[in-house]
């Protein structure tokens, strides 16, 4: 109940059919009970009405549908919801995904200036890549790509200075304290540190995103073999 | 059932088919895509009787050739790109009927730069994700369902082929001016914006930029001092004014990413994002503030006119 104390929603114009709902103001594993909590409520609340939803690490956008319900309706739904909201358990919510990486510098082009930097052998980072499992704050930036978080200090590095044209599918990734997976090849800014063979969205698959936000995700290492068996492109 | 109804003579720079765009998939991180100029789509629809929604071709900045496979009713809104029936012009903002084997051509922009051609029933095109709206980025959607655009010898189907009608429906059309101004809901950041730059957003005469597609359009002009160059990334609305560090504005559009962390001065409405995707690079632009619910109302009206 301290915790609940400490929050103070917010609700924010975001356009003619759309409200953003800042809960927080910082970055925390803390926030996400709340934030998936205001998704649930707001899905069942709103229910048809809802066009789109998208929560990200400290607020939740909402787009409503103008021709089922008002602008001041909306909001007064979010208000009152807001009111009674209540935090998720997240014992019981969000899956625990696993991740199998080949972390190797073939497919790792920073691997070599993150070792160089932090004075870590390679498998001292697989070790503080995969000690504990990192939480899913938000899904962005291309279909499937979730940002997780949060990574240990030895791991923190910038983003590149001069993003990739091309990143390869599958790169497991690295900027500042978040970790990704590239669901496709395209151009990025992360320091890359290994590879997975996984499908990480597939639009033919029902929930189509490997990972959703609140998910729990632990990388595994793998060998350059098992990679390639579990069908890996390791070119 | 399909018919093949027009077939690509020549593919110009960018045409694409988009419906009214994909929603409910914005949390998987997936785009809305959908027409830019959401008004003169809506028309097109209009003028040839079809339901909100129906597959539209968007063509940007001309260049294309079609040839009709089968007698069609056609409406051709938005940009004057100098279309032509055989070498005729034809007037836009009316239906009319295409007949089999003419060409339907499109040249560059006179005013404007995007056009929507619809034909009755609609175009008919794979769907996913109950839409086929072009995302060239995702390769989703579009005549082949791969999000490209068209080229050359595609063919284009149609839902249903209906009997040409006896009369023909027209609407105004749209003027586009010399200084499009653009109604912006100011958001909740515009605090980080100093007072003087606030000023400015709304009293300068804004340039579009070069760099301009179907995720974004920049504006350049006097740049804007914001106290914090970046956020914690959160859900982006169309029309989203974002301003990067170097101080112009990014108005985000259709194709936009779903999530982003600049510091935001406000939203334009749907219906000023509509009339942004007619400026052409180099014409002028103005921000004018209005309220949230009175915007909210307008479009609202809007959307009861077609829905």
């Amino acid at each position: 109940m301290i915790k609940k104390a400490r929050l103070v929603p917010r609700i924010e114009h975001a356009g003619v059919d759309a409200w953003t709902v800042r809960l927080f103001d910082d970055i925390a594993e803390e926030n996400m009970p709340w934030i998936l909590s205001l998704v649930k409520r707001c899905e069942v609340l709103f229910s048809e009405r809802l066009v789109d939803i998208v929560p990200s690490y400290t607020t939740v956008w909402i787009q409503y549908d103008l021709t089922k319900i008002s602008s001041q309706a909306s909001r007064q739904v979010l208000v009152s919801l807001l009111q009674e909201l209540n935090p998720l358990d997240m014992s019981r919510e969000g899956c625990l995904k696993e991740i199998p990486v080949w972390y190797h510098p073939s497919v790792g082009p920073e691997l070599a200036r993150l070792q160089d930097e932090k004075g870590l052998s390679l498998d001292e980072v697989i070790a503080l890549h995969t000690e504990k499992a990192f939480r899913v704050f938000a899904l962005g930036f291309a279909p499937g790509f979730a940002f997780m978080g949060s990574l240990p200090d030895a791991l923190v590095l910038p983003r590149l200075s001069t993003p990739r044209q091309q990143v390869a599918v599958g790169s497991v990734a690295i900027a500042e304290r978040q970790t990704a997976a590239y669901p496709q090849a395209t151009p990025g800014g992360w320091n890359v540190i290994g590879r997975t063979p996984l499908r990480l969205f597939d639009p033919q698959r029902d929930a189509m995103s490997y990972l959703q936000v609140g998910d729990l995700v632990q990388f595994v290492s793998i060998t350059q073999q098992e990679f390639k068996r579990l069908g890996g492109d390791d070119r | 059932m399909s018919h093949p109804i027009l077939r690509v003579i020549q593919a110009g720079p960018l045409a694409q088919l988009q419906d009214a765009g994909r929603f409910g998939v914005r949390h998987l991180g997936l785009t809305q895509g959908g027409p830019m100029d959401l008004e003169s789509w809506a028309l097109a629809n209009q003028l040839v009787d079809n339901a909100w929604g129906c597959a539209v071709l968007e063509i940007t900045v001309g260049g294309l050739i079609l040839e009709c496979l089968e007698d069609v009713d056609c409406a051709i809104t938005g940009a004057d790109l100098g279309a032509t029936v055989d070498k005729s012009p034809i007037p836009l903002w009316q239906s009319f009927s295409l007949k089999k084997a003419q060409r339907l051509a499109f040249g560059s922009p006179k005013q404007g730069l995007r056009v929507y051609l619809a034909v009755k029933g609609g175009f008919d095109a794979p769907r996913f994700l109950k839409s086929c709206a072009s995302v060239q980025r995702e390769q989703l959607g579009g005549h082949k369902g791969d999000g490209s655009r068209l080229s050359r010898e595609d063919v284009l189907f149609a839902s249903t082929l209906f009997k040409s009608a006896s009369e023909h429906k027209k609407t105004q059309p749209r003027a586009f001016g010399q200084i499009t101004d653009l109604d912006l809901i100011p958001g909740a950041q515009v605090h980080l914006f100093s007072g003087s730059s606030l000023f400015q957003a709304f009293n300068q005469v804004w340039t579009v930029d070069l760099r301009a597609d179907r995720m974004g359009i920049r504006l350049t002009g006097n740049p804007l001092q914001v106290k914090l160059p970046s956020l914690i990334s959160e859900g982006i609305g169309l029309g989203a004014v974002q301003i990067p560090p170097d101080g112009c504005p990014i108005v985000l559009l259709n194709d936009r990413q779903t999530i982003g962390g600049y510091p935001k001065l406000g939203s334009l409405t749907p219906l000023a994002c509509a009339r942004l995707a007619q400026v052409q690079p180099g014409q002028s632009v103005r921000f004018r503030a209005c309220g949230q619910i009175a915007a909210s109302e307008a479009y609202a009206q809007f959307l009861s006119r077609f829905k």
